[in-house]
């Protein structure tokens, strides 16, 4: 921070090369930087909300579609973000630590603790890789209707989803594949689900204990579940078999959902990485003792700071995207 | 770089030897919070979710003070807010949330507003 020039200008306010509120000229951009990118992050926060308003009564239930953990299978609803959301806050403890360090001019320390918080990134980053690999693959699978709503499955005993697999029938069916030489327009085929419409309601007409379940959320917080009947004439209305969630659809309910999930979730993610690749330059920059000649770890501070604000991003995320 | 660290948390309550036991001390104030948060989202008390308060369930409202409640832990005392001048603290918290709270406002009752004309309106969306 030190690096201006002293020309004996200290006394006068405009002069130059004095700190306005005490703090250096790179730690104070840095702020500016994090305060605008809060404002970037809570308008894509606060534009999910206003999604979610918008569809109060069908929105997703959070803890019902993030329910895995890896290497485990079951129903575990939140228990892995949980664990991510420790990992980074862990990260950002080694970085203060680091930050300590620094002011304490102990390069050692600053080189294991900077080490530390790359790893935890790294973690991170690998686990919201993993979250997301689920999400697109998928879970149940589900149809959509043509008013793009989504019908799940669950068991009429237990009230357990059910997956298509469970009761779509095999058919002798072929498809017909559109080739290149048929067609003035060729689109690539894309989308593949592993059971055609028509299976998925035979099967279903051929399985009593099967039951619809809306994306309507009833009074007890659940989604309701429809009776045989219902469910034969809901069914009717489908159009098309969803497996996984992208873009354009979503098989746990309304598609703004994934896209809000892929667009703040990797947007949050890419900061992460980026955070990851600024504190690596550092770390080596540590390590080649930049900043022991340097005389001071100020730079450790800033990327520091950085690295908190995408902690404290991410607590929020944990909030409004898992948690309300 | 202001060397000198206020180690005192919850209004002096709890005071550190030194900056690093502070540290460690807010980490686990941290995870205390987020498991109780975790302990809530997955048990969901039915009291807190049968009860409202301005329209939002009492377990939504625990949430979103106990972020911000970690919010404010981490911007004090890993981000060092704690230990700048008053005037610079004030600037970098109250603009935005000046600011958040204000599309808050906006987005939200515009959303609200939707629904209603979804609701009650002539137009076919769940089907």
């Amino acid at each position: 921070m030190d690096t201006t020039v002293t020309t004996g200008t200290e006394d006068s306010v405009w002069g130059g090369g004095n700190r306005p509120l005490n703090a250096s000229y790179g730690k104070m951009m840095m702020w500016f930087f994090i305060v605008s990118d809060a404002l970037t992050f809570s308008g894509f926060l606060v534009s999910y909300g206003f999604s979610r308003f918008k569809f109060i009564e069908t929105w997703p239930i959070a803890d019902e579609v993030f329910t895995h953990v890896p290497f485990f299978h079951g129903n575990y609803p939140m228990y892995y973000v949980a664990f991510m959301t420790f990992i980074l806050i862990m990260s950002s403890v080694t970085m203060v630590l680091a930050v300590d360090a620094g002011h304490k001019m102990m390069q050692k320390k600053v080189i294991l603790y900077m080490f530390l918080t790359v790893i935890g990134g790294a973690i991170f980053v690998g686990s919201q890789a993993w979250e997301w690999a689920t999400f697109i693959k998928g879970d149940y699978g589900a149809v959509e209707t043509k008013g793009g709503r989504i019908l799940q499955f669950v068991d009429a005993e237990t009230g357990e989803r059910a997956a298509l697999a469970d009761f779509a029938k095999t058919l002798p069916e072929e498809r017909v594949e559109h080739m290149k030489n048929q067609g003035v327009w060729f689109q690539g085929e894309g989308y593949k689900t592993s059971f055609s419409l028509n299976e998925v309601v035979e099967g279903f007409k051929a399985t009593p204990n099967i039951l619809i379940r809306t994306e309507t959320i009833n009074e007890e917080g659940e989604k309701t579940v429809l009776n045989r009947q219902e469910s034969l004439s809901k069914l009717s209305q489908a159009m098309q078999v969803v497996e996984g969630a992208n873009l354009i659809h979503n098989e746990y309910g309304s598609r703004l959902f994934a896209d809000f999930f892929f667009f703040i979730t990797g947007f949050h993610g890419f900061h992460v990485f980026s955070g990851v690749v600024i504190n690596i330059i550092i770390f080596f920059n540590v390590i080649l003792g930049t900043y022991e000649r340097r005389g001071h770890y100020e730079m450790v501070e800033k990327v520091g700071l950085y690295w908190h604000f995408v902690d404290l991003v991410w607590v929020f995320v944990f909030t409004f995207f898992y948690l309300v | 770089m202001a060397h000198e660290h206020k180690l005192e948390i919850f209004r002096g309550l709890l005071k550190f030897k030194s900056n690093t036991q502070k540290i460690w001390g807010v980490l686990v104030f941290l995870t205390i919070v987020t498991a109780v948060e975790v302990g809530l989202g997955i048990s969901k008390p039915r009291f807190l979710t049968h009860n409202y308060f301005i329209g939002m369930k009492l377990l939504n409202w625990i949430f979103i003070i106990l972020t911000l409640v970690k919010a404010y832990y981490i911007a004090w005392d890993f981000m060092h807010l704690r230990d700048e001048k008053s005037s610079l603290r004030r600037a970098i918290v109250w603009t935005p949330i000046f600011l958040i709270c204000y599309l808050i406002f906006i987005l939200l009752f515009e959303a609200d507003y939707i629904y209603n004309v979804f609701k009650d309106g002539f137009l076919a969306w769940n089907f």
